[in-house]
């Protein structure tokens, strides 16, 4: 008991305590905001690649695609586990305006509009369709005409808050789309001077799935039109990936694994077939392996931003060790009273021990209550920045960042403060140790005073 | 108790410090034997050894060579909890500079060598009991108004009584004052004295150290220490 009282005035006591619980509390703080918008943005960053693949992807990087993909389509739909199967076709090609006559380059997809929307969060990134993705080709004005949706990102621009200009009722602007066809061995289809295929398009809706990299990239046409302007018609038809989508409940792992059984089984049951040597160069993929290249890269920025935190950490433990070192250098006259009155050297080591608890307690908390705080406030204070100073974290016109992620994840929080105590106790267990080891005899010596 | 009525006693007592490169002897072969009851003053000039053989008695400090037996049991055998628990059972230390923790009360000081061996459940349990004595021990030194008081808002005279009181908590069968007066002006140190012989009569056994031969002749025995050795 007295151990308990003791540490709790040496902890309130002593000025230089506020000084370690100051150190912890702003690493606490800095740990817990930091931590907690990366793993936002990484989250979101994640939560949005899976919204635009699906749970898995049958296909190849080919231009060329891949034969047979409406049978294993047919297949894999009647799978128990499997609850949309959606075929892609990706190529490449260059759009231009017939009113600048400007032409730039763009990835190709060729979606079939109801199918992509069961698969993926295609119907979730439309501006005008929102919600109704098997009508994102239509275009209110005339349904004959053949629509397009382009990412948000090439078609128009954002304001500083990271919103994009959008009119009620969009005008049909027509866009020529030229693509290069290839042949099921990856030559141009076509030979002479007409080399290419171009068709016009007229804008039916924008796509705004988040992803920089796709809105500033990608023009979605209808399935059957891309095929014909990719050549993938003659002499059989090809797709370049099918997005599936398993049933609730069903892992991504256990899903893959499934479905890279049942590509074995249909590879073998095609072999000798026409241009069935393509199949072997498809791959089976999970959402994640699919957007590897994309999300490495933030997951090494966490990895990264983790090992500075240590680092950060072992600051930490290192300014305890220095708080303590001075506290207990200070209160060696003390540790002789107590041992002269009885107290054991484990007593003294689970006092000073239990003193420096305290303060990883209190510093974390009052850390965990500013980063909370902080973090509830944080668009707040950001716009706010904005509108006096002009001060953005990041750039809206440049960054597809909505809102600052501020969702504080309960078992991090404990994480991190269970990291914090561990610190301020591994700072004092060396000062702890030796004011144990101090000898009553010598410390209450009249000269030591 | 040893069959001679001793409660303590050390035999050929060694005890040697290194001050820098310099080994210092500072006791050459002491002896000393106390019986119950007594009120034992230790005199010598400084530097004989006096508090580093009170130290010895009461094992806050280990000699090089001889042997200290407390009721016929050898401090040396003890182990460590053993020790503790003597220090804290059976020996109540006063120091020349009271030694009174800062961040506790008066009442507080008091009661801490009950607290010690207690645990939070065990503590609980007689908390209320600890703090009746602990006030009765403060009215006995007079104290019983600053029982809520910090030792820095005391006179040296006040510490030290309430130092005496902390002592005496666990009713130690022996009390080993360090120049208990040695802090303090002479009437302060009179009433200090005063309160030590008033113990005394009422039966708790004493062994003071103290430079002043008038101090000393409180006691009711005198042991002068010289050139390490008891004369």
């Amino acid at each position: 008991m007295y151990k308990l009282i003791l540490a709790f005035r040496y902890l309130y006591r002593r000025r230089i305590s506020y000084l370690a619980l100051a150190a912890v509390a702003l690493c606490v703080f800095i740990v817990v905001v930091v931590m907690t918008v990366m793993d936002g943005l990484v989250g979101d960053f994640k939560r949005k690649n899976h919204n635009y693949t699906g749970d898995c992807v049958v296909g190849t990087e080919s231009l060329v695609g891949f034969p047979y993909y409406e049978d294993f389509a047919r297949i894999a739909e009647k799978e128990d586990y499997v609850e949309a199967v959606a075929p892609v076709i990706k190529s490449y090609a260059l759009i231009g305006t017939e009113v600048s006559g400007r032409n730039i380059g763009v990835e190709l997809m060729g979606v079939e509009a109801a199918s992509y929307g069961r698969v993926t969060g295609f119907g979730l990134t439309l501006h005008y369709h929102k919600n109704d993705p098997s009508k994102a080709f239509n275009i209110k004005s005339d349904a004959n005409l053949p629509g397009f949706v382009i990412g948000a990102d090439l078609w128009s621009g954002r304001n500083e808050k990271g919103e994009y200009f959008y009119t009620p009722n969009p005008d049909a602007t027509p866009l020529s789309v030229t693509c290069f066809p290839l042949t099921a061995k990856g030559a141009l289809a076509k030979a002479g001077t007409d080399v290419v295929n171009t068709k016009t398009f007229y804008f039916s809706d924008s796509s705004q799935s988040g992803l920089a990299r796709v809105d500033g990239s990608i023009i979605y046409l209808p399935f059957d039109e891309a095929k014909v302007l990719c050549g993938m018609t003659e002499p059989v038809k090809r797709a370049s990936w099918i997005h599936i989508k398993f049933k609730q409940g069903v892992s991504i792992e256990e899903g893959c694994r499934q479905v890279r059984q049942m590509w074995a089984k249909f590879c073998d049951e095609h072999k000798g077939k026409d241009n069935a040597e393509l199949l072997s160069q498809v791959s089976v993929r999970s959402w994640k392996e699919h957007r590897r290249e994309s999300i490495a890269g933030m997951e090494k920025e966490q990895t990264m931003l983790m090992m500075m935190f240590g680092l950060v950490g072992l600051t930490t433990v290192f300014i305890v060790y220095v708080v303590f070192y001075m506290i207990i250098s200070h209160k060696t006259r003390d540790i002789g009273i107590l041992k002269s009155i009885g107290t054991s050297c484990g007593d003294v080591i689970v006092l000073f021990l239990g003193f420096a608890a305290g303060i990883g307690v209190i510093g974390s908390a009052v850390g965990v209550l500013g980063g909370t705080l902080f973090l509830r406030n944080i668009n707040g204070i950001e716009s706010w920045l904005f509108e006096r100073f002009g001060f953005q974290l990041w750039d809206r016109t440049i960054y597809a960042i909505g809102e600052i992620p501020h969702q504080l994840d309960l078992t991090f929080v404990l994480v991190v403060t269970g990291c914090a105590i561990l610190a301020c106790l591994a700072g004092a267990v060396l000062p702890s140790v030796g004011a144990a080891r101090n000898n009553p005899a010598d410390v209450l010596q009249v000269s030591q005073l | 108790m040893s069959k001679d009525g001793f409660i303590i006693e050390a035999k050929g007592i060694h005890k040697t410090y290194r001050m820098g490169a310099a080994q210092v002897q500072v006791l050459k072969g002491a002896d000393i034997a106390v019986k119950k009851g007594e009120f034992v003053a230790i005199v010598g000039a400084s530097g004989s050894g006096k508090s580093t053989l009170l130290h010895i008695l009461g094992a806050l400090d280990r000699p090089d060579k001889g042997v200290v037996q407390f009721e016929e049991r050898d401090l040396s055998g003890m182990s460590g909890g053993e020790l503790n628990e003597y220090r804290n059972k059976m020996i109540g230390f006063v120091f020349q500079f009271y030694h009174l923790l800062d961040e506790l009360n008066v009442l507080e000081n008091v009661i801490l060598p009950a607290m010690v061996p207690a645990g939070i459940f065990g503590w609980i349990s007689k908390r209320a009991e600890v703090k009746k004595r602990g006030l009765e021990l403060l009215k006995a030194v007079s104290l019983e108004q600053r029982a809520t008081h910090k030792p820095y808002q005391l006179s040296g005279g006040e510490r030290q009584r309430a130092a005496i009181a902390r002592a005496l908590i666990n009713e130690p069968r022996l009390l080993l004052a360090d120049e208990p007066t040695g802090n303090l002006d002479s009437a302060t140190g009179n009433g200090i004295l005063e309160l030590l012989e008033r113990l005394n009569r009422a039966g708790q056994t004493i062994v003071m150290v103290t430079h002043d031969e008038r101090v000393a002749r409180r006691a009711g025995r005198t042991i002068t220490l010289a050139d390490g050795k008891v004369k």
